[in-house]
């Protein structure tokens, strides 16, 4: 499966990738999805709810529910030390390799992803244990200096999830999805349970953190203020499909499929010069579709 | 005075909570700090601050629904936290409220027609056919059907159940509604349609809101007045117009900052 190392060739290549419920193989969830993600580059995928885009990240850490399964599609990851592979095929001891280390994600509800009963200090050194075989002085150390750099004080690192506030707290998941440095980080709507300023703060936060590691950025929302704010490129899916994907400023600046542009037309400004839209399916062949278009 | 609806004049809350090993301790926490605000009639009031801020407490502390420490709001002339429980009750028939959470705020074994008409039920406001016929008017307005009534809430998305958290508050014919983060846990697109349901509603039946939210984009369209809250006190308010062109207090001013997509503003 491993080819040589090629430094044109992208982090992440998702090719065709299908998934479907397995005892309704027919009905398709994310049908025929290719994107890719490059490294040091930012791909955000937008969606309303049930768009399949958190599927799509699921899939690419092979932590799709049991229920569900990858009818077709490859997910090519492509790595320093053992080129570009496959990791859909992989073992579930192969992946564990992988996540955390290689490719860490970071979930949506700071609340309910950590554990309440461990210490943050814990939880971020548990990977660092796991793949890096960190012990002891050394632990104590990269935990502080995670810590300090998604802007915690390091000697919160004995407090328990319920002492943090909901930002500290996605700082905490943050932390520790870098902490081996993985070449890909996914982030499932990371901001969307939070306040606008603690928003903003988490944002640059992401954006430096991917700069300075040079790391691979997929970013799941649905807000396309978000998107204008972190994307380099932009994958727009509805129902499970693909309907618009490119550069930030030719996705935004200027949509082609009418979903995107319906999409953008009900964000609210804060000028207040456009007027509120309700999101319009209109385009759509479908008339049953598009009467049912509130209720996916 | 008649320009005001309810109005709320220095209002504080200290919460305690517990600190120190075992919790021995005691901190105050001070919610609400001389918080003092008007709601014109037929207006819309947001209040907008981050997490923390004391506007949910506000809320709660306006309808009565937590006990303030010292202060008064002032509905239909009388001091809302000085009436007994009777008097409070009939009185919330004309004050009603919006909630956050459309998961987690209607009851799951309930049927939405007794989810919706449990207010009329309460206020003993006509007999059961009158009853259903309301029921089915306000859901017929905020864009559902009369089969919906024989459902249960977890067959209705997001959107739809918070259009059943806006029935069920406006089908007794409430003067004020007090909205608290009502799209907040809703997608973007589907933001727009409930914010115009509640702007049209508001037209029709005269309403005054108050609108809790932290997000300002949405505050900008459907606010007449602001108020910002920062750690349990008013730091600034006044008109939306004025206070988004020319912000004068630093918190506001980075509220205001932390607007997401600038760039895209006019996409």
């Amino acid at each position: 499966m491993s080819a040589p190392t090629d430094t044109v060739q992208p982090l992440l290549q998702l090719q065709h990738v299908t998934i479907s419920p397995k005892s309704t193989p027919s009905r398709l969830l994310v049908n025929d999805v290719s994107f890719t993600i490059e490294a040091g580059k930012t791909t955000c995928v937008v969606g309303e709810s049930g768009s399949g885009k958190s599927l799509t990240a699921l899939s690419v850490m092979g932590l799709l529910s049991q229920q569900l399964q990858l009818n077709t599609g490859k997910v090519l990851f492509n790595d320093h030390e053992t080129g570009v592979q496959d990791i859909s095929l992989l073992s579930e001891k192969a992946l564990q390799k992988i996540r955390g280390a290689k490719i860490a994600m970071i979930f949506q509800e700071p609340m309910t992803s950590l554990n309440p009963v461990l210490t943050i200090g814990y939880q971020i050194g548990e990977s660092l244990t796991t793949h890096l075989g960190l012990k002891n002085h050394a632990l104590k150390n990269k935990i502080a200096s995670l810590l300090e750099m998604v802007g915690i004080p390091p000697n919160r690192a004995d407090s328990y999830p319920d002492e943090l506030s909901g930002g500290q707290r996605q700082r905490v998941m943050i932390a520790m999805s870098i902490a081996c440095e993985p070449r890909l980080l996914i982030a499932d709507e990371p901001t969307t349970a939070l306040d606008v300023t603690v928003q903003a703060q988490i944002l640059k936060l992401l954006d430096d953190l991917k700069t300075r590691m040079n790391m691979g950025m997929l970013f799941i929302t649905h807000d396309f203020g978000v998107v204008a704010d972190i994307a380099d490129n932009v994958v727009v899916m509805f129902r499970g499909e693909i309907v618009e994907a490119g550069a930030k400023q030719q996705v935004l600046n200027n949509p082609q499929h009418p979903y995107t542009k319906a999409l953008l037309a009900c964000v609210p400004d804060a000028e207040g010069k456009k007027d509120l839209k309700p999101i319009d399916y209109a385009w759509l062949p479908d008339r049953n579709l598009q009467s049912t278009g509130a209720a996916i | 005075m008649s320009e005001y609806i309810l109005q709320a004049k220095h209002l504080t809350k200290t919460y305690t909570q517990r600190s120190g090993k075992f919790g021995f301790g005691k901190t105050l926490v001070k919610a609400l700090n001389d918080v003092s605000i008007n709601l014109r009639a037929g207006k819309t009031l947001a209040v907008v601050g981050e997490s923390g801020s004391g506007k949910s407490t506000l809320a709660r502390c306006l309808l009565q629904l937590q006990s303030i420490d010292s202060g008064e709001v002032i509905f239909a002339g009388k001091d809302l936290a000085k009436l007994n429980a009777e008097a409070l009750r009939s009185m919330r028939k004309d004050l009603q409220m919006v909630f956050q959470d459309p998961f987690a705020s209607l009851n799951p074994r309930m049927r939405i027609g007794d989810l919706v008409g449990e207010g009329l039920l309460i206020h003993g406001l006509g007999d059961a056919a009158e009853r259903k016929n309301k029921v089915i008017a306000m859901l017929k307005r905020v864009g559902l059907t009369e089969a919906d009534m024989q459902k249960y809430p977890h067959e209705f998305s997001g959107g739809q159940r918070q259009r059943i958290g806006i029935a069920r508050a406006l089908v007794l014919q409430p003067k004020v509604v007090v909205c608290d983060e009502p799209v907040s846990a809703l997608d973007v697109s589907i933001q727009a349609q409930i914010l115009l349901l509640l702007k049209e509603l508001q037209q029709e039946m005269a309403l005054s809101y108050i609108f809790i939210s932290h997000d300002l984009r949405v505050v900008r369209h459907i606010a007449d007045d602001i108020v910002v809250m920062h750690q349990g006190r008013v730091v600034e308010l006044g008109k939306v117009a004025d206070i988004y062109e020319q912000p004068q207090h630093a918190y506001t001013q980075s509220l205001l900052a932390a607007i997401p997509g600038k760039k895209v503003a006019n996409g």
